[in-house]
């Protein structure tokens, strides 16, 4: 299986590194919001809080969409074509999930950078630490993405992701902490596994490691792994997938 | 090579798409699987090749147990879908090594493999291109190759020459016998062009409703001066059938 999931994996990235301006493009919103936004909320807030709320959108809006390549290869009938090999599911699953964690990171790397132009100073084992959890989560959300993308009718997968991205990102607190939120919002923020990872990617950034709300983020990041991974090959298992 | 009995389909919803087919095909055949749209062809293919669970019944393809062995089936069948499988945007070259890696190939014997698939159907030359730069036909024929790569003992065809020219059809009609001669690969194909069941296969199976109805070698049912149109015809009706996807 390992050597399935590496050969899907390179033969995945291959085809993103074909259209690098495909890896630029995904990073756009979040650069414009930290171009344009992040002065104003510098007035109010931190760099250290902003930029790892942008991380969030960034990995909402990058692997969150990632099942469109599936989509693509459903109707083309390359998935089916690969379904009909022995490897495994977990496989088809994982060296597509692979794919879209690097490119997360190659993007949220991208963000970073630009951000400590602004004005952002996290310590690099902070940013790097950081980074880790964001692939975690990059995973998660390309798996969760993949197994909407083969539930939903094809026509179905954009409108419902792109509803369900904005609501998530905006209850994690990406943009205002969400301790500002009045009280209603600030518990329905808790449902979200984002806030958690959120809130331990800006205490990482401020250069804080050993705290509960680290541990908390990172707990919550791997299960949230886990859970979606297996929603994933179970959904590619599917004899509808 | 292929041995089901009672092998039945039922959908959610209720849908009974195949009810209970008892197939036998044996090494070295070349059988046509005939029948109306919605008949249950497709149905049946697909879970002959893993794709679908059957609700019930038992199959043995290429000497393992459908159910219980489906990793070691895939090994061994090749599988052509209806509407192919080539990436329009990707060289093709690269998508077939994939592929015959992913059915175990190393490396080099993967890239050895593909120029030799290519060179069999006419192909070499075309492995940079991406499928959308393609003909029909060329397009058909790399989705033939992508299931010849790992010299299976079985290959599934649905509607092999569906949409291509008369040129592309007798090309790849003189690729499938090549196979059968050469390498003793048994064929399981779909079609609609009952001259193309008539002049390739050794026999046929006609579906209908999800039943067989009748089989036997083409000139075993043209009787009476009929041709296989008029046998056809006889056998499933006259009537127009709604595309079920079945």
């Amino acid at each position: 299986m390992l050597r399935e999931t590496y050969l899907l994996f390179r033969h995945n990235l291959r085809a993103t590194l074909r259209q690098k301006i495909g890896i630029v493009f995904g990073v756009i919103q979040p650069l414009v919001f930290l171009v344009l936004f992040g002065p104003i909320f510098a007035t109010i807030g931190t760099w250290e809080t902003l930029v790892p709320g942008l991380i969030i959108q960034l990995g909402l809006m990058s692997t969150g969409m990632a099942g469109f390549g599936v989509v693509f290869e459903k109707r083309s009938g390359v998935l089916e074509r690969m379904r009909v090999t022995p490897a495994s599911r977990l496989a088809l699953l994982l060296g597509r999930v692979l794919n879209n964690a690097v490119t997360l990171i190659i993007q949220a790397v991208l963000l970073v950078a630009v951000g400590y132009a602004f004005g952002l100073r996290a310590p690099a084992a902070g940013v790097v630490a950081g980074l880790v959890l964001v692939v975690v989560l990059g995973l998660s959300l390309a798996a969760l993405s993949y197994a909407v993308a083969l539930t939903l009718d094809d026509q179905l997968f954009a409108p419902v992701m792109s509803t369900a991205v904005l609501p998530l990102v905006l209850l994690s607190g990406a943009f205002l902490p969400m301790s500002m939120a009045p009280g209603w919002l600030d518990a329905l923020s808790h449902i979200s596994p984002f806030r958690y990872v959120l809130e331990a990617l800006r205490e990482l950034f401020a250069g804080h490691y050993a705290t509960g709300t680290v541990g908390v983020g990172v707990a919550v990041t791997v299960v949230f792994a886990l859970v979606s991974v297996a929603i994933g090959t179970r959904v590619f298992n599917q004899e509808n997938a | 090579m292929i041995k089901t009995v009672g092998l039945r389909k039922t959908f959610k919803g209720g849908v009974e798409a195949v009810k209970g087919v008892d197939i036998s095909v044996e090494p070295g055949e070349i059988v046509g699987f005939l029948g109306p749209n919605g008949a249950g062809k497709t149905t049946t293919m697909r879970m002959l090749t893993t794709l679908l669970q059957p609700t019930s019944g038992t199959a043995t393809v290429a000497g393992h147990d459908l159910l219980g062995d489906a990793r070691e089936v895939r090994r061994r069948i090749g599988y052509v879908s209806q509407g192919g499988g080539i990436n329009p945007a990707a060289p093709l070259g690269e998508e077939l090594e994939l592929q015959a890696m992913l059915y175990g190939l190393p490396r080099e014997a993967a890239g050895t493999r593909v120029r030799e698939v290519l060179a069999r159907l006419d192909l070499t030359g075309l492995e940079s291109r991406p499928g959308g730069a393609l003909s029909g036909g060329q397009r058909r024929r790399f989705d033939i190759a992508f299931a010849l790569l790992h010299r299976p003992v079985l290959l599934f065809l649905d509607e092999p020459t569906t949409g291509l020219d008369p040129q592309s059809r007798a090309n790849l009609w003189d690729h499938i016998r090549a196979l059968r001669a050469e390498q003793g690969v048994t064929v399981f194909l779909t079609t609609h062009y009952l001259d193309e069941a008539d002049a390739l296969c050794d026999r046929l199976l006609i579906i209908d409703h999800g039943r067989i109805v009748a089989e036997g070698a083409p000139a075993e049912l043209k009787t009476g001066g009929r041709t296989l149109d008029d046998v056809f015809l006889d056998i499933t009706g006259r009537s127009l059938r709604e595309e079920a996807g079945v």
